[in-house]
């Protein structure tokens, strides 16, 4: 009797770049859908508009190195860069604004470093952070989500008129149609004087962290949980995350429940679990060992809490992440695991 | 033979050697100051200025400095002419001197001043070192002012904007604004521009002189052979 020989490896990982991406597109779409039930088509016209112009940066970009196009057009990773960007972006943001973005995340932040792999820093948050340096104003204008004073929600084509050509349609005023979003709202009137359980009965919190906004997190947090069951992302990056920003978050409240929002607001609100579960489990700007990835995931959480409570912005995760992102390799260099059968130091 | 010479170190501070976008040295200055095409000009000029007078001053008192003393006596000299230009800057350009502010007294710590000292003018008679001096700062220059308008231009929308800190009343003229209700892109203005901008000049003379390099080979090669059948 004879049995068939095969050389190893015996065990195969379905995995590869296209397959990751889409995972991660796949994953999106939930907290998408509520994005866009919530604050209106612009975030599905950002998204199709972030799409086409990063695609058109690739293959551009991949021209110009004489590197293969549809090859690496075709694993996503643009695709992926342009939605996590435009999932950030105010919903009516000008159609230039997301396109600045897109390109240099695309151009600046991913090609000019050599492409996908070799990029030290994110992509979609150097694309988000240069629009937030550049354009203040245009980036801290979002709409109120549907259930505050906004009767009658915009219709495709008054929202495509709002983003290429900048005219709001009649019935709404400019002022009317855009307000502070939940941390801007907290950032500001602490600093008037007004305790924190007397801001956080205002109707912009909604039920735990801002009405429209805490289903959009819920959305994520879904589209995040089954990425690490499918083991597409790595869990410590978010447990660690998580985990710091709850910790540091729990001490400034007991310490003064006045003066600091609840742990479960930090936690649900901003970008923290969208940051957590898609931003910072980028296989390519992570930390990539067991143990690194813990203190990665913790340095960002603890991050986000200094920047928002301290900062300048009202919140902090694109430039936690950015930071992080140029420590990983030091922080890859101290974590090594334990090679198999070495005796433990 | 003299005048190839010349010609040689000329080319060598403004191109092939460039302190901006080849040895990379005086980043400092060049990153912080190349916000806009005047105030890149401005600290351009008074670096020239420095490097001609210390390595002229550095030249003639060569052969009377012990070797084991010269880097102390560089950075006297350069100390005093960094000095004489920066109240000559006070007295005549004030505006200026408040917009580049501690920048100019640091053109002491500029390390191609202290490096055409050494490396140049320490070896080289006075006429040789002037040129060399000239050559290096006009280098520097380019390198500022090139900076300047990229980021002036990306950053504010205008070219040669706020030109009567450096040329009087009359250089308000000058001042261009070439795309009219520009909203600025800040960070062209802020450092990240400026490195960034740094980045893609220096990748732009690369590819330039990769191109002349490859225009000049085949001339090489036809005249190759002909030299060895001579």
């Amino acid at each position: 009797m004879r049995f068939r020989t095969v050389t190893s490896p015996h065990v195969l990982a379905d995995t590869s770049v296209g397959r990751v991406m889409r995972r991660v597109l796949y994953a999106m779409v939930p907290g998408a859908l509520a994005l866009v039930w919530f604050f209106g088509w612009g975030v599905a016209v950002n998204l199709a508009l972030a799409t086409a112009i990063a695609l058109a940066a690739e293959a551009a970009l991949l021209l110009a190195r004489g590197k293969p196009v549809s090859a690496h057009l075709s694993d996503c990773s643009a695709v992926v860069s342009a939605w996590l960007l435009a999932v950030a972006l105010p919903p009516l943001a000008p159609w230039w604004l997301t396109a600045i973005g897109a390109v240099s995340a695309i151009a600046v932040a991913k090609h000019l470093y050599g492409g996908l792999g070799y990029n030290p820093f994110n992509p979609a948050m150097i694309g988000y952070v240069v629009l937030l340096v550049s354009f203040p104003r245009e980036m801290s204008a979002w709409p109120l989500p549907h259930g505050l004073g906004q009767p009658h929600a915009m219709t495709l084509l008054e929202t495509l008129r709002a983003i290429f050509g900048g005219e709001l349609p009649a019935r709404f005023a400019a002022d009317a149609l855009t307000g502070a979003t939940p941390l801007d709202v907290l950032r500001t009137q602490l600093g008037l004087g007004l305790n924190g359980a007397e801001i956080r009965n205002s109707p912009v919190f909604g039920i735990v962290a801002g009405s429209g906004w805490e289903w959009a997190t819920l959305g994520f947090l879904a589209g995040g949980l089954w990425l690490l069951y499918t083991r597409t992302a790595a869990w410590q990056i978010p447990a660690g995350m998580l985990g710091a920003l709850a910790v540091v978050a729990t001490v400034f409240y007991l310490v003064n429940p006045q003066r600091y929002a609840p742990p479960w607001f930090h936690l649900w609100s901003g970008a923290a679990i969208f940051g957590a579960f898609f931003i910072a489990t980028d296989p390519v700007t992570a930390s990539t060992t067991p143990r690194g990835r813990w203190v990665y995931g913790a340095g960002i959480g603890i991050l986000v809490y200094i920047i928002r409570g301290f900062g300048g912005y009202p919140d902090g995760v694109a430039f936690a992440v950015l930071l992080m992102n140029i420590a990983a390799p030091t922080i890859d260099l101290y974590t090594p695991p334990r090679v198999f059968g070495a005796r433990r130091q | 033979m003299s005048e190839t010479r010349y010609r040689e170190i000329l080319k060598n501070g403004v191109w092939t050697q460039n302190t901006g976008f080849v040895a990379l040295l005086g980043l400092c200055p060049l990153l912080a100051t190349s916000n806009s095409v005047v105030n890149g000009l401005g600290l351009g000029l008074a670096t020239t200025l420095v490097l001609l007078m210390s390595n002229v001053a550095i030249s003639l008192i060569r052969n009377l400095v012990r070797p084991e003393v010269r880097i102390p006596v560089f950075v006297l000299v350069i100390a005093c002419v960094v000095t004489a230009v920066e109240l000559v800057m006070h007295a005549f350009l004030p505006g200026l001197y408040t917009v580049l502010g501690i920048f100019i007294p640091l053109i002491v710590t500029n390390c191609c001043v202290i490096g055409r000292a050494e490396a140049f003018a320490f070896k080289h008679g006075a006429a040789k070192s002037a040129v060399d001096g000239i050559a290096t700062g006009l280098g520097f220059t380019l390198a500022l002012v090139l900076l300047g308008a990229l980021r002036e231009i990306l950053g504010q929308g205008t070219l040669f904007g706020q030109a009567e800190l450096l040329f009087g009343e009359a250089g308000k003229g000058l001042t261009l604004h070439l795309i009219g209700d520009y909203r600025g892109f800040l960070l062209a203005v802020l450092p990240p521009g400026a490195f960034l901008g740094l980045g893609c000049l220096i990748a732009v003379k690369n590819v330039l002189d990769a191109r002349a390099k490859r225009r000049a080979r085949p001339v090489a090669a036809v005249a190759g052979p002909q030299q060895a059948s001579a």
